[in-house]
């Protein structure tokens, strides 16, 4: 395809970070970056919250494992994320695997740090109740202490979603960033309309996916609007 | 694999020179410790100020949400190819003003909100009781506030400090300074020992800082005797950012 000097926007030309004619002819890389983004963010926090929740009931079994657990989680938590990917590399290569395993551990220290705190939370006498009408362990957990946790468990979803979005954009390290990809390319061409666009749909993300976790909640805990 | 990451590590010239580890290191400390230092200076009076009047709540623990959405990566790309640049800074190096900022402006939404937090969540009894001894309000301030808040205070300034510290390895990723710069060229030439001989470094120079500052915590917490008496504390939640 031969361009023709007239055919370049003028937006390319000023290399301006607003860039009407960007959005329009880069729209499939742009959807298929944000499409990435999206399925290695959920993927991430739903593995960490599968990880997070029988580890917080492990954890609850007596203050040594929980300051186990606690203490083990932050100390991953403290490894910065470029880091991190970077140390996953020889055993998972470059693969979306690498990204996926790091923004789980991230996610994880942020869910087990507030399923403890949501169980918690839970009355005594609400739980003294449960066994006087013969509420086994099981049944407890999942008919009172998990549902009266809620609250507490989505606000750290919310957390952990919102913190996973943007680092997974670091992932482009390993050329599985999604949105950071088409940042990594920026920093060599220098395009500022992409470097725009790019931040812009991942923090349009991140605001996109709080909002469904809070309509999300509201369904499952409808108790708690008539509590306020 | 870890022979050769070994021998990366251990090997004198790799340390030396104006590309070494060495030259590297100094840098993110530096950078560290300066912006630290700086978002102490901006964040910590206001966010002192606001919690002892209890005023601005909103502001204050939205900030940290604001904060958390946002990618370092893309703001470390907006300011080195904005208005700052990415010319060499001082000691700093190469983008070394946009880096600065960038670290400022992610240590600031713990320090604001764990700040605010820490002063406003003191016994509003010990607070009134003080008052209600005649004590001037720098005075309720200085022994009654500051001394119950500081470990939430010092929570905040560790989770800051962890931020910075990450923050600054991605400045790599914008061809910036720091360790970063390490992982960034191993993934450049293809040498996986050298990715992982930097991502040791940086992972090692984490854990060391917030070993110093959970240690700082201890020492500069003035009711730790007081504290050390009382039931275990419970878990709070993670109030910091990531980078």
């Amino acid at each position: 395809m031969i361009l023709l000097a007239s055919d370049v926007p003028q937006c390319y030309v000023d290399n301006d970070w607003i860039c009407g004619r960007y959005w329009s002819e880069y729209r499939p890389e742009l959807v298929d970056a944000t499409i990435q983004h999206l399925w290695i963010t959920v993927v991430s926090v739903l593995f960490g919250f599968v990880l997070a929740v029988p580890l917080a009931l492990l954890a609850r079994r007596s203050p040594t494992l929980e300051s186990i657990v606690v203490g083990g989680t932050t100390i991953i938590y403290t490894i910065p994320s470029l880091a991190l990917f970077s140390l996953l590399l020889p055993f998972t290569g470059l693969t979306a695997t690498t990204v996926i395993i790091g923004l789980a551990l991230y996610s994880l220290t942020i869910l087990v740090r507030n399923v403890l705190a949501g169980l918690r939370g839970v009355p005594d006498e609400v739980r003294e109740s449960a066994r006087g009408v013969g509420y086994s362990n099981t049944q407890m957990l999942l008919r009172i202490e998990i549902p009266l946790a809620l609250p507490v468990i989505m606000a750290g979803l919310r957390v952990a979603t919102v913190s996973t979005v943007a680092l997974a954009t670091i992932g482009a390290i390993v050329s599985y960033g999604g949105l950071g990809n088409l940042l990594l390319l920026a920093v060599g061409n220098q395009f500022k309309a992409q470097i725009f666009a790019a931040s812009i749909l991942c923090v349009g993300l991140a605001v996109v996916l709080d909002l469904v976790i809070v309509v999300a909640q509201r369904l499952l805990t409808p108790w708690t609007r008539h509590a306020r | 694999m870890l022979g050769d990451v070994l021998s990366y590590l251990t090997d004198g010239a790799n340390w030396s020179g104006e590309n070494g580890i060495g030259a590297f290191a100094v840098q993110q400390l530096l950078l560290t410790v300066t912006a630290l230092l700086a978002a102490l200076v901006l964040g910590l009076p206001p966010a002192l100020y606001l919690g002892h009047r209890r005023r601005g709540g909103f502001l204050a623990v939205n900030v940290s949400n604001v904060g958390r959405a946002i990618p370092v990566f893309a703001v470390l790309l907006v300011l080195a190819l904005g208005p700052i640049g990415s010319d060499e800074f001082g000691p700093y190096g190469r983008a070394g003003l946009a880096t600065l900022i960038a670290l400022v402006l992610f240590a600031l939404p713990p320090l604001i909100t764990n700040t605010y937090v820490g002063i406003t969540e003191v016994d509003r009894g010990a607070v009134e009781a003080a008052r209600g001894m005649g004590m001037s309000e720098m005075k309720v301030f200085t022994a009654v506030e500051l001394p119950l808040a500081t470990p939430v205070i010092m929570n905040g300034i560790r989770l800051a400090l962890v931020q910075v510290w990450a923050t600054a390895t991605i400045a790599a990723l914008v061809a910036g300074p720091g360790l970063g710069r390490i992982i960034t060229r191993g993934f450049a030439n293809h040498r996986t020992y050298e990715v992982v001989a930097g991502a040791v470094l940086v992972a090692l120079g984490a854990l060391l800082l917030e070993a110093l500052a959970v240690l700082a915590e201890r020492y500069a917490d003035p009711m730790r005797r007081a504290r050390r008496q009382q039931a275990r504390t419970t878990t709070g939640a993670v109030v910091g950012g990531r980078g």
